[in-house]
């Protein structure tokens, strides 16, 4: 199946039909769904209700009490999540999230909107759950819940990524990433996953990390890049793995060892701690920094996310420092230490090169690399050569849950103002708070459903393209490593001629290290000189 | 569908308050029902929130809106992304009195194949106008239920109808909110998106409360009643000893069953979104969740791939790559 051109993709008509929602089917398009959860990778982590079924058929194989099931599965949530029984209660449909949303903007598909993307569970809670919906049924809002709904959820909830940009502007701050999330567990209490998550869930349960990379073949990729250091910095490291004694255990995804472009960056990591002369390791084991077990199930993000501290309970390190990533971030600073703290094994993060104190991770016990790299530039603990990235025009992509889980707006921009000369901010409402979703989040970065992944990634890339085109950006950092996996695609189709580049490799760049050679290099390989040249 | 239903739904409660009071059903339509309608309100409202109350906040999940507190020369956005009760409920009271999140709004338009994003206030402007006025209007009518009139409730009502136009005078707050009702109606029929999005429940509420404040314009300009046989009814049911004095105007009692109608309806409604904003964890959580432990009670432990079981499974390769093992 090809991919329709960007003529075809940036027609969208945001007026939705006459047709009401409820009285429309779904209707399932190849290009814009992933494929389904193979039963194995399903029975490999014990989740229930595995079975072979394809989203194109009549049937889908639901196991025979399958309402039962579902039900039975909301009415358990409900009674967990305040969240979830507000968010079914109270929403006016007052519209002001439907154009926030990127999978709207980029599709017009008018239940990409977030409201009607709640509402398909919403009717169902109403139906079923309140005793107006019971009675009224459909004046109240209510519907039935039949196999057709079941695929609309699948098909829509797996069009969502937990960005939360809707959220923000939600006047009772309903987040359609709890109902998202909510949803995804139903559906996989039915065994209706997509592989794309299922199968980087069960690699990282089993192996370590999402690709499935075993031990010796994660410490090969890093050997590879350590001798791409040499060649193009001159400078000979020696990283640790799963070394006991270490001070510091740092976790990173691990799209970061093995997917360019975040090579670079795991490259830049690697150059920056031998600069600083870091106690650190790197552990085969808690090999993940990513969980896509939390866009399975909270059990699921609690049984991944357990291995962070399993392992550096066990290496006994003092502090764990996180590597660039959103979703990671998602979990360590909203649900870590909840699922599986207190870990008060560890000591309260204290640099070691500069001695601060990272108050706000004291309990959590994990610092994000921006915060640790901001601190070090703040002391003057890092020798930076800016023109080395003078070739570059960069702008910052917030990445969602960085921003909008957390609020790391100003740690990155302050790092890339002191390894960069030129920065670009792009238009004031898709940045920081307001930023948009790289479009592939929350596990959607698969292949085959790349159209989607393409008009999801419009909002942002046209932001982009504004700044290419204003002021010839030709670089879109970010902190993320699903955004360094999927932006360059997105680049590509929407604004060809923009690079996309983690921070710490801007900061590896610009980095002038002990022994090292005349830098003719950058981390890509590229020569300098005539990078500058074009520029 | 949706919207004449709801229409009629409105038309019906008026009919039938008016065939009432027409049949002198006056302690019916003036006592009973605003004591049953209230009470359906109390007691509905408060088993929604403690409804809602019992289920747990398992995790710390506000939405950041700003800077978050980390290093000390990195200043943090304290009502935005806030870390302290103080901050925290500087955010509520922005949120619950001014729809600080609704005034983030904003608009998207495609124009030559780009996205063009731009502010839009009128949603916030008018639903502030709307709440607000529906407030003062509430405070308001305190002064018919007890004797004497606190002097904060005259207060609001000589501001309220400082206008001095027309005798009785107008009052703002009856101008807003008919301006405010009729912005939230209007939108709902004439964009496309909203109107995709309204169920009959969107449009109930507006043509009951335009019907409340049309009765009660009417009741003070058109149709005159005897406000002192009001004063004397609404204190008697204040006092809990009802008396129903004669010669009330009939449109009382329709603005009664329509005002019953709306605390009836609204602990089964989207309207409690008013006890909902409260509780509303994205927004009335501190974003500290690495610095205290946030406890979820209903945590569990969970079977993980132990790090043991790790390097049983792969003991031979990691050795052959000069890994460190726990047993050789």
């Amino acid at each position: 199946m090809s991919t329709p051109k960007t003529k075809e993709t940036s027609r969208i008509d945001f007026n939705p039909p006459s047709e009401g929602w409820m009285d429309t089917p779904v209707k399932i398009k190849p290009g814009i769904y992933c494929h389904p959860a193979k039963p194995e990778k399903i029975k490999d982590v014990d989740m229930p209700n595995a079975h072979s079924w394809s989203p194109l058929h009549d049937d889908w194989n639901l196991p025979e009490n399958w309402k039962e099931i579902f039900f039975e599965g909301m009415r358990e949530r409900l009674d967990k999540h305040r969240s979830f029984k507000i968010f079914m209660d109270i929403c006016v449909r007052c519209g002001a999230c439907a154009d926030k949303c990127h999978f709207f903007l980029g599709s017009g598909d008018p239940k990409n909107m977030p409201v009607v993307r709640a509402e398909l569970l919403r009717s169902i809670y109403r139906g079923e759950f309140t005793t107006a919906g019971r009675i009224l049924g459909r004046l109240a809002g209510g519907r039935p819940l039949t196999k057709d709904v079941i695929k609309e959820l699948w098909y829509y909830f797996f069009q969502c990524t937990e960005c939360r940009r809707c959220s923000l502007f939600c006047p009772y701050g309903i987040d359609t990433a709890e109902v998202t999330i909510i949803g995804r567990e139903l559906l996989n209490l039915l065994g209706l996953n997509i592989n794309w998550i299922q199968e980087p869930v069960s690699n990282c349960y089993n192996i370590g990390n999402h690709l499935g990379l075993k031990p010796h073949t994660f410490k090969e990729n890093i050997e590879y890049l350590v001798d791409d250091i040499e060649s193009y910095a001159g400078v000979r490291i020696n990283p640790t793995f799963n070394r006991k004694g270490a001070e510091i255990l740092f976790i990173t995804p691990s799209g970061d060892v093995f997917a360019d472009p975040g090579l670079y960056t795991m490259m830049g990591y690697m150059m920056l701690f031998e600069h600083i002369g870091l106690d650190y390791t790197i552990s085969t084991y808690a090999s993940e920094g990513g969980n896509f077990g939390f866009f399975t199930s909270f059990e699921m993000a609690k049984r991944l996310n357990s291995k962070m501290y399993h392992e550096a309970k066990r290496i006994g390190a003092k502090w764990i420092l996180g590597g660039e990533c959103g979703h990671m971030w998602r979990v360590v600073n909203q649900y870590m230490d909840t699922f599986n703290g207190p870990a008060d094994f560890m000591e309260e993060p204290v640099s070691p090169i500069t001695g601060t104190k990272f108050e706000n991770a004291k309990s959590t016990k994990m610092v994000h690399i921006s915060e640790f790299t901001a601190d070090l530039i703040k002391h003057n603990k890092l020798k930076l050569d800016k023109s080395r990235n003078d070739h570059l025009k960069v702008t910052f992509h917030d990445s969602c849950n960085p921003a909008r889980a957390m609020g790391m707006l100003e740690e990155p921009r302050y790092i890339i103002n002191n390894v960069c000369n030129y920065f670009y901010e792009m238009p004031e409402n898709t940045i920081r708070e307001q930023t948009f979703c790289c479009g592939s989040g929350s596990g959607l970065n698969a292949s085959e459903n790349m159209e989607i992944r393409l008009r999801g990634g419009f909002p942002r890339a046209n932001a982009v393209k504004y700044v290419h085109e204003k002021f010839g950006v030709n670089c879109l950092a970010n902190v993320c490593a699903i955004d360094r996996a999927v932006l360059p695609a997105s680049m590509d189709y929407w604004v060809p001629g923009v690079n996309v580049a983690g921070i710490s490799e801007l900061v590896a760049n610009a980095l002038i290290m002990e022994g090292e050679n005349e830098r003719e290099y950058n981390l890509r390989g590229e020569e300098i000189a005539s990078l500058k040249e074009e520029a | 569908m949706a919207m004449t239903f709801s229409f009629f739904a409105v038309i019906a409660i008026v009919v039938v308050a008016l065939i009432g009071a027409l049949s002198g059903l006056h302690f019916v339509f003036g006592v009973i029902l605003p004591y049953a309608a209230f009470a359906i309100f109390l007691v509905g409202f408060v088993n929604k929130v403690l409804n809602w109350a019992s289920s747990p906040v398992p995790f710390r999940i506000p939405t950041t809106a700003g800077q978050q507190k980390t290093l000390p020369w990195i200043s943090d956005s304290k009502l935005d992304n806030p870390t302290t009760t103080i901050g925290v409920i500087g955010r509520m009271v922005l949120e619950i009195l001014f729809f600080r999140s609704l005034f983030r709004n904003t608009s998207t338009e495609l124009r030559s194949g780009n996205l063009v994003h731009g502010p839009a206030k009128w949603l916030w402007l008018f639903a502030l106008i709307f709440h607000w006025s529906f407030l003062l209007i509430a405070l308001r009518h305190l002064r018919l239920f007890v004797e004497p009139v606190p002097f904060l409730i005259q207060g609001i009502e000589s501001i309220d109808g400082m206008l001095q136009v027309g005798s009785p005078p107008i009052y703002i707050s009856d101008l807003l909110i008919i301006a405010g009702v009729t912005f939230l109606f209007m939108r709902r029929v004439i964009l496309p998106r909203i109107k995709y999005i309204s169920l009959a429940a969107d449009f109930f509420p507006l043509f009951l409360i335009f019907a409340i404040a049309a009765t009660g314009i009417l009741m003070r300009f058109v149709f005159r009643v005897d406000i002192v046989g009001i004063k004397t009814l609404l204190v008697s049911l204040a006092n809990f000893s009802p008396v129903v004095p004669d010669g009330i105007g009939v449109i009382f009692f329709i603005h009664v069953a329509l005002v019953s109608a709306l605390m009836a309806y609204f602990p089964f409604s989207k309207l409690m979104h008013m006890g909902g904003v409260f509780l509303s964890p994205t927004r009335n959580m501190a974003n500290n969740s690495r610095a205290v432990r946030h406890i979820n009670p209903w945590n569990y432990p969970v079977k993980f791939h132990h790090y043991d079981e790790y390097e049983d499974h792969f003991r031979d390769v990691m050795k052959d790559a000069g890994l460190p093992l726990e047993k050789e």
